[in-house]
């Protein structure tokens, strides 16, 4: 079954067209990465799938829930999908351990104990264990993406949405986030990539999805998109990325 | 200072008799202060609110009300309420009841600026990450926007709240016994003028100069790391 359901999405900035007609499925425990030139409309399309956009018109399944329906209660969908930001997000004033057990304590209304045990687990599990009582500030912006990471599995989401997690980066940090990634589609997180890294799509994910001018021009398993095109423009970017 | 007071023992004599009132002025003061300003630092945060909700009718009450506050003097909202509300004899205001009121009714709109600033300084990416972990507007407003806007807007909360303070003087033409009142009391039974006008003002300024300490203390404990 699919976890994401994606029909005719469409969104527009004003008068500028976004998404024109995005349609696309996510099947549960899959790795689907998303690659295009910038202003392809790659990462508005990530950020539909939890409404932090508001949609302009199509529907979005989530779970099962369509999140275009303002009856829904958005908050409890977005519990289910973490998100992991380019520019990281972590709340300075807080510590990296209160970064993590926010969410459960103030939503799930998680013991403290058990939000710091669970924290503490996540935190040995992207390697940052030792980081717990310092503050973001202090943390390189590789330490800072994994806290990241950890911040949404405290919430233990079913789909995890990545939007370009290592664009902001100094290159010797990529492979720390990437490998916290690897080890998260290992373990079946379903899982949706904004990436500049045709690499890691290559290797991890099950399926590129290539978009440009607001339309998903072509998906296919990375091995065939990358080494077999079908369409010009995904060989004119993939020509000039790879 | 000392050797100043103690031109002769008559002179010293009017000072420290005239303490004890300037003193019990200052009391009237402080509590004046306090409660207004705590009730201006409230309204400002609804006020501030309101401007920022998507409500379009909401951002205009806030946007009148603040405009109307800037826009008028302090002792034209003083008369206003004072004389101008107790006049329709809807509601009977007494002196510090009406000084009171119009201290936090004046503070709480450049408060509402100050925190509407404030807050739109704040990244709009600490929003989404809050969201996207599936806090409400408002639980993102409280555990996340406000705590790093308050620590930036401090310095500036601060001067406001001096200016509130120096603004309770002019309550003293509505009859309130504030230091001020108590100073004119005091200057023209004694005709000590100078003197009685000096320590008014040195009162004021040791009470404003320990604010700044007390604000200085906090913003070290909450600086953002």
């Amino acid at each position: 079954m699919s976890i994401i359901k994606v029909k005719n999405l469409q969104k527009s900035f004003g008068k500028v067209e976004v998404l024109k007609d995005i349609n696309a499925e996510v099947q549960e425990k899959e790795v689907v990465c998303v690659i295009g030139p910038s202003g392809s409309g790659k990462s508005t399309f990530l950020r539909c799938l939890n409404r932090l956009e508001e949609i302009s018109g199509g529907e979005v399944v989530i779970n099962g829930q369509d999140i275009t329906d303002n009856k829904i209660n958005i908050n409890k969908v977005r519990q289910e999908v973490g998100m992991v930001f380019q520019q990281f997000n972590l709340f300075p004033h807080k510590t990296v351990l209160e970064n993590i057990t926010m969410g459960p304590i103030k939503i799930r209304s998680t013991e403290k104990s058990a939000a710091d045990k669970l924290a503490l687990e996540l935190l040995e599990k992207v390697g940052l264990r030792e980081k717990a009582n310092s503050y973001p500030g202090e943390l390189s912006g590789g330490q800072k993406q994994r806290v990241a990471i950890a911040r949404a599995l405290a919430m233990n989401p079913k789909i995890m949405l990545f939007d370009e997690p290592t664009s902001a980066l100094d290159p010797e940090m990529v492979g720390d986030v990437l490998e916290v990634m690897k080890q998260l589609a290992k373990e079946g997180m379903t899982m949706v990539v904004v990436t500049h890294e045709m690499g890691f799509a290559r290797e991890v994910g099950d399926r590129v999805i290539f978009m440009d001018g607001g339309y998903i021009v072509e998906e296919n398993e990375p091995n065939e998109l990358f080494s077999n095109p079908q369409h010009e423009r995904t060989k004119a970017f993939l020509s000039k990325v790879l | 200072m000392r050797a100043f007071f103690l031109k002769g023992d008559e002179k010293m004599d009017i000072i420290s008799a005239a303490l004890p009132m300037l003193f019990k002025g200052l009391q009237v003061t402080l509590y004046i202060f306090v409660i207004a300003i705590i009730l201006g630092f409230i309204i400002g945060l609804l006020v501030a609110l309101l401007r920022l909700a998507p409500n379009k009718i909401l951002n205009w009450i806030a946007k009148v009300y603040v405009d109307a506050i800037r826009g008028t003097p302090f002792i034209v909202q003083l008369f206003f309420i004072y004389f101008g509300v107790n006049s329709l004899q809807i509601i009977s205001l007494n002196s510090t009841t009406a000084g009171i009121v119009t201290v936090a009714i004046n503070a709480g709109a450049y408060f509402a600026e100050i925190i509407r600033a404030g807050i739109q300084s704040i990244d709009k990416g600490q929003t989404e990450a809050a969201r996207s972990i599936g806090f409400t507007g408002a639980q993102t407003m409280r555990y996340v926007v406000l705590p790093q806007a308050f620590r930036r807007m401090l310095p500036t909360i601060t001067n406001q709240s001096i200016i509130s303070l120096k603004d309770t003087s002019l309550l003293s033409v509505i009859g309130i016994a504030d230091l001020t009142q108590q100073g004119q009391i005091q200057a023209s039974a004694t005709f000590e003028a100078f003197k009685i006008w000096l320590a008014v003002g040195v009162i004021y300024f040791i009470i404003i100069y320990l604010l700044t300490i007390l604000a200085n203390f906090i913003e070290r404990r909450i600086q953002v790391r």
